[in-house]
């Protein structure tokens, strides 16, 4: 059983026109086993939660605190974050020429055991996941996201999301820009993931559509860098009918 | 901050030239360049031409100088296979022998000052599976060398160029390949952080010939070698491939000229190199000329700096000159970019260490140019190298 508790969390970003503060004090409890649907307007804070809490650089904690397990993950580098148990999968995922899928996974998968794995388990469990996700086997020499379609990154992020078992991860914006049967694929791995290893999952989206495959125990309404409303499944219901608007957004 | 051009489509244009850094490439044509076994015909240059201004005059001045040295390097090599020797011939025969006269003053002075020239030849015919590897060891020495390679008609063979050690070396290489002959040519310059070396290589490619030569500059104080492969007879075919890694302290320059004379030939230029270290330095010049009579040519180069590091400097200036328009293919791509950051984040966010997650770029960045090499034994060693030298870069970090 783990627990991430975000309190009180104060963001800031450099930009040419000066520090601009994004995140206004977020408080957020997630445990295993419970997905979180995070929903908002575009530039309401969504993505910089989510790479406030990977560690991305661009970012600059003013006030508040990230726990993993009591552990303080803001006094962790982005890799040891990963190592706690902590997993990003992201919206736009970076190109690595010269590196296969097959070497990343292998070295990923290193990094986080703190050993090698058993090729021969490996081999199998990354063969089965990739077929789960109906993903080429071929997938596995290609460069890591190199010439990859949008549904092929997502579902890349999600291989690896299987395959290096954290215990919370945070989904950003996975479901955009796919097609319905792309997100169904996607949303069957997550929720596989969630069965097998009882994932505690942030899903940050900006659409309803996911919430159709992946039924949230929580969902929290961001605006203007905060959680403006919290409610169950049927807060989704009422977003999808009445969309953001009723949420005033401040100058 | 990256330059990036990519002109795959380019066509026949006669004034056709780019703008980097501020400096302009002349519009004269590169084959109006002095050739010249003479060293005072190139008279003594200031650092303002074209083709030694990048270059850090100070540190390679006694490679200049039209003078004896009265020392040599000493080049090992194990029994040669049949129809394979190595000799040593007098200035005069090499002469003879050249391709074609030294294209500076640095490369007039190494053939005119060698004292004897180590001339391999391989006899018509011959197949050689296994390399032929000479290594050059210097010790101190001040040396001017002059090397001919001469492949004979049909004649197949794999020659590694290592040198290592410290030198200071002027060096002046002809390289003939007959007609549908292959070459495989690997230089390593492996040298001690001490080494000067500037040198030149010229080849010429019969009907049919094929030469690869792969690069490897990772040692040396100051390297600069140029190459300048002449593809005379009809559908021969030349890849160069170069790869480079500079520190602090090092200056790593590469100029290419590929001169396309016979029709229906192609020609592939791909040079990679990392920087890291406030002081490390690369340029790299490529230069392709399609002569008026080389209709069907087909050619592509393209040169990538990957600068690791705040401080590190890589020009890198392609130039692409056509006197026909019946050609098959012409484009040049440049680009010098820094280090990627969001990589790294992706890397260490998946629990790669950031060390772990730099080699990792770094080799594949390279990875693809080192398969190219077509030496197991060379492609193995040199990713054994290129790890060494990103582990010297954690350590430069420490220092600062």
């Amino acid at each position: 059983m783990s627990t991430l508790v975000i309190k009180n969390l104060h963001v800031t970003v450099d930009t040419p026109e000066g520090v601009i503060e994004i995140l206004k004090g977020v408080d957020l409890t997630i445990s295993s086993g419970e997905t979180h649907a995070i929903m908002g307007p575009n530039g309401s804070g969504k993505s910089t939660l989510a790479y406030s809490i990977a560690g991305h650089p661009k970012y600059t904690i003013t006030e508040g605190s990230v726990t993993l397990d009591g552990e303080d993950v803001l006094a962790m580098t982005v890799d040891e974050r990963a190592r706690a148990g902590l997993f990003l999968a992201m919206q736009y995922p970076v190109e690595v020429p010269g590196v296969s899928v097959s070497n990343f996974l292998r070295t990923a998968k290193t990094a986080i055991e703190g050993e090698a794995p058993k090729l021969r388990h490996w081999v199998k469990d990354v063969k089965t996941s990739m077929e789960k996700l109906r993903m080429d086997p071929a997938f596995a020499e290609r460069n890591v996201n190199e010439g990859f379609s949008g549904g092929e990154k997502k579902r890349h992020e999600i291989l690896q999301m299987e395959l290096l078992s954290p215990k919370i991860a945070i989904l950003d914006e996975t479901d955009s820009g796919l097609d319905v049967d792309a997100l169904r694929v996607v949303s069957e791995g997550v929720n596989r993931v969630k069965e097998d290893t009882g994932l505690g999952v942030m899903l940050i989206t900006h659409y309803t559509r996911i919430l159709n495959y992946i039924t949230p125990d929580y969902v929290h309404v961001f605006v203007n860098g905060r959680i403006a409303e919290e409610g169950g499944p049927e807060l989704a219901e009422r977003l999808e009918a009445e969309g953001y608007d009723r949420f005033p957004v401040e100058a | 901050m990256s330059i990036t051009t990519d002109h795959s489509k380019a066509t026949a244009d006669a004034a056709h030239k780019h703008q980097y850094n501020g400096t302009t490439v002349p519009d004269k044509s590169r084959a109006d360049r002095l050739l010249s076994f003479d060293a005072d015909a190139f008279g003594m240059p200031t650092g303002r031409e074209e083709n030694w201004r990048f270059s850090p005059m100070r540190d390679i001045a006694a490679l200049l100088e039209d003078k004896e040295t009265g020392e040599h390097l000493e080049a090992s090599y194990p029994e040669l296979p049949q129809g394979v020797s190595i000799t040593t011939i007098d200035a005069e025969q090499f002469r003879e022998r050249a391709v074609r006269a030294p294209g500076d003053r640095a490369s007039a002075v190494a053939a005119a000052r060698a004292e004897g020239a180590m001339a391999l030849a391989v006899a018509p015919g011959t197949i050689v599976a296994e390399p032929i590897r000479i290594t050059v060891t210097g010790t101190g020495q001040s040396a001017r060398q002059a090397i001919s390679l001469d492949v004979g008609t049909s004649a197949e063979v794999t020659v590694i160029i290592e040198r290592k050690g410290s030198a200071v070396v002027g060096e002046f290489t002809s390289v003939h390949v007959a007609d549908n002959a292959s070459l495989n040519l690997v230089l390593i310059q492996d040298w001690d952080a001490d080494a000067i070396h500037v040198g030149e290589v010229v080849a010429k490619l019969d009907r049919d010939a094929r030469l690869r030569q792969s690069v490897v500059t990772l040692g040396g104080k100051v390297v600069r070698l140029n190459t300048s492969a002449a593809l005379a007879g009809e559908g021969a075919s030349v890849d160069l491939y170069g790869l480079y890694f500079a520190d602090s302290g090092q200056h790593q320059e590469h100029q290419l000229f590929v001169d396309h004379v016979a029709p229906r030939c192609r020609s592939r230029v791909t040079y990679k190199g990392a920087l890291a270290g406030k002081t490390a330095r690369t340029v790299w010049i490529g230069d392709v000329l399609i002569r008026a009579a080389a209709e069907g040519t087909d050619t592509y180069e393209l040169n990538r700096n990957l600068v690791l590091t705040d401080g590190a400097r890589a020009d890198s200036v392609p130039n692409l000159e056509i006197e026909t328009g019946e050609i098959e293919g012409a484009g040049h791509a440049s680009a010098t970019g820094r280090f990627d950051e969001e990589q790294m984040f992706y890397l260490r966010s998946r629990g790669i260490t950031e060390d772990a997650a730099r080699r990792l770029v770094v080799r594949g960045f390279f990875a693809d140019l080192v398969q190219q090499i077509g030496v197991p034994e060379v492609e193995k060693g040199l990713m054994r190298a290129i790890d060494q030298e990103l582990e010297q870069i954690t350590d430069g970090e420490d220092e600062s």
